[in-house]
């Protein structure tokens, strides 16, 4: 079985700085598979880049077969991949109703008014406070929003950066288990996170980056028992 | 008399209004203070001129093909002129629009000369009776197409798909683009709107004022740009207010016999805002929830 994302020797730099430096990954239809590594071990770059808003210097992407390297990050999108992108970055100054007609800007009205039920099933939170302006809502509800946002173009690939950035335990384990439900629901899910803990005992897969290179890889119930791993990333 | 004179006052306040929306508009989505905006209007009177006195063509065409002229410029100096410097440092891209301004402004005297052009009149009709009051036609239709337009860009802005993109680019460019909506076409519309909204300033101006100079869009510029500022630059009910209020100011002024004071009035009126409310009359203070 050929991988739904397969990235390979990927470089990309700001400048004169290297902030990847060579990564290969693939991720199969169905996983959730998981980044994990420091600040500044290029995990974001990673995405950003897989997601049309850098260009990486060389390397290649491919997505369900056809490379997306070069393609501008609107139209990856419409190739069914989404990003849902660090700091959660909602329309703070539109309804969440409007922030999720965003998210659905590539698709039918008739697709998203039933991507809409889907998402306000998931978030019924989002359902309560469609008629809010996104920034009011507190920042457990503005990642739902940004999850929410993200899954209106009906991605096979959820790309999620940092969900748990800056939430309460008690949110933390709700996001995670949102992201649980979603991949059951059939969405594949790359997952990037410096709640290491969190995020390998959730993933099927998972990768290390350490300074914009992999360390090493393997499922995650493996890497959660890795002494290195445990060091570094778990506390102990 | 004080009738005429209000109506005056919103008379000029709506140009000024309509040619604040534009300065605008660009300021929301791509923080540029399009000095070459208060040009489009030159260009838009240029193109009137050009049909009616030149062509000897009707003044529904003229009105047409100014608002049409007027929006394909606005397009045109992006693409050509800002697109380039998009990730740019903010100062090169506001010296090129001061650049681009000169740049119609002496292209128009080499191509028509320096003298002013006469535009001939729209319509044979100059006033209309209204309760016992005698209202100039001009006044009062440019007093109608403002509020119509202004109606209508609201609703686009805030109902249409390609309006919440506007206002989507405008808060967040990369979020914007992970939507799936093209950045670049959606700046394009923007100035296309605004530059609309100049075209028809520019029909109403020279329906008032009938006369194209190269450097009439300067001051009229200028003012709208006042307009927008006093308004809270990125507001779209700020800059009709601040049109308004511009407008008002200058006809009072003048009123009062003190007409040769009217543009210094304009610029203490931005000074004293600047002062007590620098973020102007509907502008937001930035505070983000984080």
């Amino acid at each position: 079985m050929s991988a739904l994302l397969s990235v390979r020797d990927l470089h990309v730099s700001y400048g004169a700085i290297k902030a990847v430096r060579g990564i290969s990954f693939d991720i199969n239809e169905g996983e959730i598979v998981t980044l994990i590594g420091a600040n500044g071990a290029g995990k974001s770059t990673t995405l950003n880049t897989v997601a049309g808003l850098i260009r990486p210097e060389s390397g290649t992407v491919e997505f369900d077969g056809a490379s997306v390297v070069g393609v501008p990050a609107h139209k990856v999108v419409g190739r069914g991949m989404a990003l849902c992108p660090e700091g959660r970055r909602v329309f703070t100054q539109m309804s969440v109703a409007e922030n999720l007609e965003m998210g659905g800007y590539t698709r039918s009205d008739a697709e998203n008014r039933e991507t809409l039920e889907k998402v306000y099933a998931h978030f019924p939170r989002l359902k309560e406070r469609r008629g809010q302006v996104a920034g009011t809502l507190s920042g457990g509800e503005q990642q739902m929003l940004a999850m929410g946002r993200a899954l209106m173009s009906r991605p096979r690939l959820l790309m999620l950066d940092e969900p748990s950035m800056g939430l309460a335990p008690i949110l933390v384990q709700e996001i995670f288990d949102i992201v649980k439900q979603l991949n059951e629901a059939g969405t594949t899910i790359l997952l990037v996170e410096q709640n290491a803990n969190m995020a390998l005992s959730v993933a099927d897969r998972a990768y290390v980056l350490e300074i914009g290179t992999i360390k090493k890889s393997g499922t995650g119930a493996e890497l959660l028992v890795d002494d290195d791993v445990r060091k570094a990333y778990l506390g102990g | 008399m004080f009738f005429t004179q209000v109506l005056n006052g919103l008379q000029l306040g709506s140009i000024y209004a309509l040619v604040a929306l534009g300065y605008t508009m660009v300021y929301g989505i791509i923080l540029l203070l399009n000095f070459a905006h208060g040009d489009i209007i030159m260009v838009g009177a240029y193109v009137s001129w050009l049909v009616m006195a030149q062509l000897g063509l009707p003044p529904v065409l003229a009105i047409i093909l100014s608002v049409a002229a007027c929006t394909l410029m606005g397009v045109l100096i992006d693409k050509v002129a800002y697109a380039p410097l998009r990730n740019a440092p903010r100062l090169s891209i506001l010296i090129t629009a001061i650049g681009v301004s000169y740049f119609l402004e002496n292209g128009a005297q080499l191509v028509f000369g320096a003298d002013a052009k006469v535009v001939p009149a729209y319509t044979e009709l100059t006033t209309v009776q209204l309760g016992g009051l005698s209202l100039s036609f001009p006044s009062i239709l440019t007093v109608l197409v403002t509020a119509v337009a202004t109606v209508a860009l609201t609703v686009v802005v805030q109902k249409t798909k390609l309006g919440k993109a506007m206002r989507a680019v405008s808060e967040d460019m990369g979020a914007a683009r992970l939507m799936g909506i093209n950045v670049n076409t959606t700046i394009s519309f923007t100035f296309a709107v605004g530059s609309a909204l100049a075209g028809i300033g520019a029909v109403l101006y020279a329906m008032a004022y009938t006369q194209a100079t190269p450097t009439m869009g300067m001051m009229l510029g200028t003012k709208a740009f006042v307009a927008a500022v006093l308004g809270g630059i990125g507001s779209i009910p700020g800059a009709v207010v601040g049109g308004l209020l511009v407008g008002f100011a200058e006809v009072f002024v003048t009123a009062i016999g003190l007409s040769v004071w009217k543009d210094a009035v304009v610029f203490l009126l931005l000074i004293i805002v600047l002062v007590v409310r620098p973020t102007g009359i509907f502008g937001r203070t930035m505070s983000e929830k984080v």
